[in-house]
């Protein structure tokens, strides 16, 4: 439903991805630089590269994921086929809470897809993560709860965004949706 | 930015406790989310912390054991055993496991001991005790038998020491009035409304079981003083009760009509939008109407109380006086607010339930701002004012969850409530602000114990409340349900002994 405005969002998309790929090298970005992933920064657009990854995604087994954090420091992880993105994030010592350990109770494992064309691959969310959603702080169009997004092989290369952690700690250019 | 400064203080708080002599002595007053949250954190941010966690209550856990709803609907997900309430309770229970960590129950801030004697003892002082107190209407006839507030209503239903003989007469009437439309409202009007027997496997007060089975109660009104698109829910609780078997929801449709002014909150708010849908899907669904004895739930929007109507013997409630509003934006705020009309209509009730919002108590020496019910704070930090009016930090108090906030939020709002504390405590404590500059180091908990033994006050160790624990368990399964709620003060200090 929330489709209808992906035109306007392909902008803020733009936007984002543009803010969040800024790297910051501290402590972590050192800490992680073996799987620091360099990434073109508006790379969001282009529906070749689902197709791309739709032809070559036989029998894959696990696919990959970039988690940008709040730095706007990358990780680029492997998760198997059916796992959830918050498991992945955890087995992976990435810093995503998930304080209700995925009963659809919290929104604290709140991601944002960062490519729209990623974001219409997933199923479109239940009431349930809905209501949750509503509760997110710093909330987008392509929001989702980490625990429901559970990895196939059409969503290889997507690119996941932990938004700031509260209005305090938002992000400069990073836009809490109004509540 | 934040976040940057946040590692940042993480890395020197680390680099920090390994030279530091003594360890950061940290008092966490209240065990609800916020106290846990906070002690999680602490613990986990620096190694040489040392986490006390106070309770008033025998019992930790604050409203996960005496706020949330038994009957919120066991969330079946089929990879997950537990139900939430379980998990959260299980994550705090392994914080309180922490060697670190030590829960002292039954000892209440205020009276078994002080503020000020707590900031002696403590590097750091966290206040995270709620709020325990209501929100006043101020209409005529708030006295009268038969009102209650929707704290004291939920407290009762869930077993709190304190309320367990509020006894509401559900015998007398076949009509109750809810003033309020939020969750908390929606709560109270749930368990009112809902059959029996899904009440029965819950964890439900069995004293609240018992009246809720003889309750004549048939008709529930939830009284808003705005409309539909203002009202202070949100859909998943919404959904809840409107989902409520063989229950006849009414709505007017005549109240659904939206204003330009209206329709520029839906835009804006998601919630609302996504609460609107829901109000309106289900003043258009098709009902069954014809069941014998079938419940009702009528929301009334637009009216605000005027004031409570006694009954003929003067003492009891039986029937509230409403005004009817009309919505007005405010200039200031932008936002719309309801203004009386002079129209008034009188409902007839035996039951009133108040859910216009909880209040926090402030203690002895502690700044407070009465007007917004909460603690005055920089992130967390306490603030006072000096006698120039000037906005001063106390130095070693902190504050956090609904004393800081204010009651709103679910239970994880807290978790990022006590992140944003628990980076002021290390960034108070990098810049030395903690450690008492000359003379020995604060004793901490052996200063606590010390207090406690002079005032021959005994206190309720993790421990203690494990026996409860395993108490209340063996007696629900007994009666297949999670656990039997021990429910009086007497009963829970003999269960610790037990």
């Amino acid at each position: 439903m929330f489709l209808s405005r992906l035109s306007r969002l392909g902008l803020r998309i733009a936007k984002d991805s543009g803010q969040f790929s800024a790297t910051k090298r501290g402590y972590f970005s050192r800490h992680f630089s073996h799987n620091l992933h360099l990434v073109n920064n508006c790379s969001f657009s282009t529906t070749t590269i689902g197709n791309v990854h739709e032809e070559g995604s036989e029998q894959k087994e696990t696919i990959s994921v970039t988690f940008v954090n709040k730095d706007g420091e990358e990780k680029l992880i492997k998760v198997p086929i059916g796992m959830s993105m918050l498991e992945a994030a955890h087995q992976n010592d990435i810093d995503l809470e998930g304080a209700c350990e995925g009963s659809l109770a919290c929104s604290t494992c709140h991601v944002i897809v960062m490519d729209v064309d990623y974001y219409k691959k997933l199923e479109e969310p239940t009431d349930e993560e809905n209501d949750m959603l509503d509760l997110a702080f710093g909330l987008t169009e392509t929001s989702r709860l980490g625990c429901q997004v559970i990895a196939k092989p059409e969503l290889d290369g997507m690119r996941l965004a932990l938004p700031a952690a509260t209005r305090n700690f938002a992000v400069d250019g990073f836009k809490p949706k109004p509540h | 930015m934040g976040q940057l400064l946040l590692h940042g203080w993480k890395l020197i708080s680390r680099g920090f406790s390994s030279l530091t002599p003594h360890p950061l002595r940290v008092c966490i007053v209240g065990s609800g989310p916020a106290g846990f949250y906070t002690a999680e954190k602490m613990l986990k941010a620096l190694d040489g912390a040392e986490v006390d966690i106070l309770d008033r209550l025998p019992t930790p856990f604050g409203l996960v054991r005496s706020g949330v709803a038994p009957d919120h609907p066991e969330t079946k997900l089929s990879h997950l055993p537990e139900t939430w309430k379980q998990i959260v309770v299980n994550q705090f229970s392994r914080v309180a496991a922490n060697e670190r960590c030590s829960f002292f129950g039954n000892v209440n801030l205020g009276t078994t001991v002080s503020l000020s004697d707590l900031c002696k003892m403590y590097d750091a002082v966290v206040l995270a005790y709620g709020a325990e107190s209501d929100r006043y209407l101020g209409v005529p006839g708030e006295d009268l038998g038969g009102i209650y507030s929707a704290r004291e209503f939920v407290w009762w239903y869930n077993g709190h020491p304190d309320c367990s003989n509020v006894s509401p007469d559900l015998k007398n009437t076949d009509t109750a009035v809810v003033l309020g439309q939020g969750n908390v409202a929606l709560d109270v009007a749930r368990i009112l409304l809902r059959p029996i027997n899904e009440l029965e496997t819950t964890d439900i007060a069995e004293h609240a079981l018992t009246s809720l089975r003889e309750s004549t109660i048939r008709k529930v009104y939830l009284v808003g003083r705005r409309g539909p698109v203002q009202a202070a829910c949100t859909a998943k609780e919404l959904r809840e009760i409107l989902g409520i078997k063989d229950l006849h929801v009414c709505i007017q449709k005549a109240d659904l009509l939206t204003s330009a002014a209206d329709e520029e909150e839906l835009k804006k708010g998601r919630i609302q939008r996504r609460v609107y849908e829901l109000f309106s899907k289900a003043a258009t669904s098709h009902q069954q109407h014809d069941i014998v004895g079938q419940r009702e739930l009528h929301f009334m929007f637009f009216r605000k109380p005027d004031r409570f109507l006694p009954s003929e013997s003067g003492n009891t409630v039986s029937g509230v006086r409403l005004e009817k509003t009309c919505l007005k934006e405010n200039g200031a705020s932008g936002k719309q607010v309801a203004v009386g009309t002079g129209q008034f209509e009188d409902l007839k009730c035996g039951l009133v339930l108040k859910s216009v919002g909880y209040k926090s108590v402030p203690v002895d020496g502690l700044p407070f701002d009465e007007y917004r019910g909460v603690v005055p704070n920089m992130k967390g930090r306490v603030l006072s004012l000096d006698q120039a009016e000037h906005a001063i930090v106390e130095k070693g108090l902190y504050v956090t969850g609904w004393l800081k906030r204010g009651p709103t939020g679910i239970i994880a709002t807290n978790l990022y409530c006590a992140e944003e504390t628990v980076a002021s405590i290390l960034e108070d404590f990098k810049n030395g602000l903690l450690t008492p500059s000359s003379g020995s180091p604060k004793p901490g908990r052996q200063g606590l114990l010390q207090v406690l033994e002079n005032k021959n006050a005994r206190f309720v160790p993790f421990s203690g409340w494990e026996k409860i624990d395993t108490k209340e368990r063996m007696e629900g399964e007994l009666r297949n349900k999670p656990r039997k709620k021990i429910t009086t003060w007497e009963e829970l200090l003999l269960a610790v002994d037990g």
